[in-house]
């Protein structure tokens, strides 16, 4: 069976500049059995967060990162129920 | 009273005060993002700033209360969802030039947006964005921006823009089609028999409209100080005639007169600095035959800055010429006669990005 034809509840959380854009809430569950799949179901229930953390390609735009389960991870990573998924903003040091 | 919106890498900044004088940040916006672009609509009051946002990606955003209070999103700033590219970065915004709201955004990859409603929501310009030549296009260093875009006085059919390197596009019917205008351009920096193919980097880092002459065009290019009497179909040379460099980024021009220019030049593209450590605004007033130095109040030694090509703004205009500038040195001059003396406006400000001025 693949992927994508799995029904799945994850927990998406967000901070900061996103938890604002998210109506303020941190923690989102949400059905999406890809990182992608999840994050546009995140848009599609708060659409101010169209482009912000997803790119016009469907890219997890380059200075954020994406955990599932404290694992670094990417578009089509696979999600399973129950995971837990963050979206923080990636260490820039070196440029101020 | 004028007002500088100055975008900086550290955020927004609005400043107020008389010409002559220091003026006084009264607000502060975008604390620690870049604002890579950010104006005040005169016909509105609505102000108006891109925010390049390493993380979220290009924002544009806009206010008609307290600047240092909340700002709405402008819909539609966006590349077609699902397809190979991504937008980049939001180099400019122009305000059109009739009383219809009409509001133009120029970016990375080399696209134009267009909004009806004074900047809340914009639409991605089709023609220009299906140019069957586009993906032969070449970026510059600085992405593949369009950077300037000049409106027509009177006749809002008739644009052109300009894309770093992709070179001058011009419309006659309001952007439905559009053709180059690079005639008499000439890239020194590319070898010979690469000039016959036009997409080939036309590099142009600027370019101003003189509004009471609107077929006369002034261009900064990646080596190369350009005028254009006939709309920007083709170009001569005026980058001779005393400046100490062709190379550069600013430009403006005195509205009161169709024969003046503006320009701050660097040293050259491999030293992007203000040419023998001094910094001078060079004028011209007889259409780029002659450039006259202006540096009184400005400095005079060890001053190695770089302006960059949105940091250099004008309000008013002949005797009552206000012109300003800002460096990545986080220094604002201005002038407010003309560029016959300068004073410092502000220092110590995060590295300036662009400078608008305008009333407040």
């Amino acid at each position: 069976m693949s992927a994508t034809s799995i029904s799945t509840m994850a927990v998406v959380r967000v901070r900061g500049t996103l938890r604002g854009l998210a109506g303020g809430q941190s923690e989102h569950e949400l059905d999406g059995a890809t990182v992608v799949a999840l994050l546009r179901a995140l848009e599609r229930r708060h659409p101010s967060m169209s482009g912000w953390i997803l790119d016009e390609r469907g890219r997890i735009r380059r200075h954020l990162s994406v955990f599932v389960g404290g694992e670094r991870a990417r578009e089509s990573t696979a999600v399973r129920s129950g995971d837990r998924v963050d979206v923080v903003q990636a260490i820039t040091g070196g440029s101020a | 009273m004028t007002e500088l919106v100055v975008g900086t890498k550290k955020g927004l900044f609005l400043l107020e005060g008389e010409p002559g004088d220091e003026f006084e940040v009264t607000a502060r916006a975008f604390a620690g993002q870049p604002v890579d672009y950010a104006m005040r609509d005169p016909r509105s009051g609505r102000l108006l700033a891109t925010v390049g946002s390493p993380f979220y990606g290009p924002k544009l955003f806009y206010t008609d209360g307290d600047p240092a209070g909340e700002w709405e999103q402008a819909d539609g700033v966006v590349l077609p969802e699902g397809g190979e590219q991504a937008l980049e970065r939001i180099w400019v915004i122009a305000a059109g030039d009739g009383a219809d709201g009409v509001v133009y955004a120029g970016g990375d990859p080399g696209v134009l947006f267009e909004s009806r409603d004074g900047g809340a929501s914009f639409q991605l310009n089709a023609g220009l964005w299906e140019q069957p030549s586009r993906p032969r296009w070449q970026a510059g260093g600085g992405g593949l921006c369009l950077h300037s875009i000049c409106p027509w006085p009177g006749d809002p059919a008739r644009l052109a823009v300009a894309i770093s390197a992709a070179g001058m596009w011009l419309t006659d019917d309001g952007g439905s089609s559009w053709r180059r205008g690079n005639e008499g351009l000439n890239p020194r920096y590319l070898p010979a028999e690469a000039l016959q193919d036009e997409n080939a980097g036309r590099c142009v880092h600027h370019v101003e409209r003189a509004p009471g002459r609107p077929e006369r065009m002034f261009m900064q290019f990646h080596g190369g100080v350009y005028r254009s009497d006939d709309a920007g179909e083709s170009w001569t040379d005026i980058g001779g005639g005393g400046l100490p460099s062709d190379f550069g980024f600013p430009l403006t021009v005195d509205p009161a007169d169709p024969d003046s220019a503006y320009l701050i030049p660097l040293v050259a593209d491999m030293d992007r600095v203000t040419p023998d450590g001094r910094v001078r605004v060079y004028e011209t007033r007889d259409a780029g035959a002659t450039w006259t130095p202006r540096g009184d109040g400005l400095p005079a030694e060890h001053a190695y800055l770089t302006v960059l090509r949105q940091a250099f703004s004008r309000t008013g205009q002949g005797d009552r010429l206000q012109l300003y500038f800002g460096a990545t040195s986080g220094e604002l001059f201005g002038s407010g006669d003309a560029g016959a003396t300068w004073s410092t406006v502000a220092s110590r400000l995060a590295p300036v990005f662009s400078v608008a001025a305008g009333a407040p």
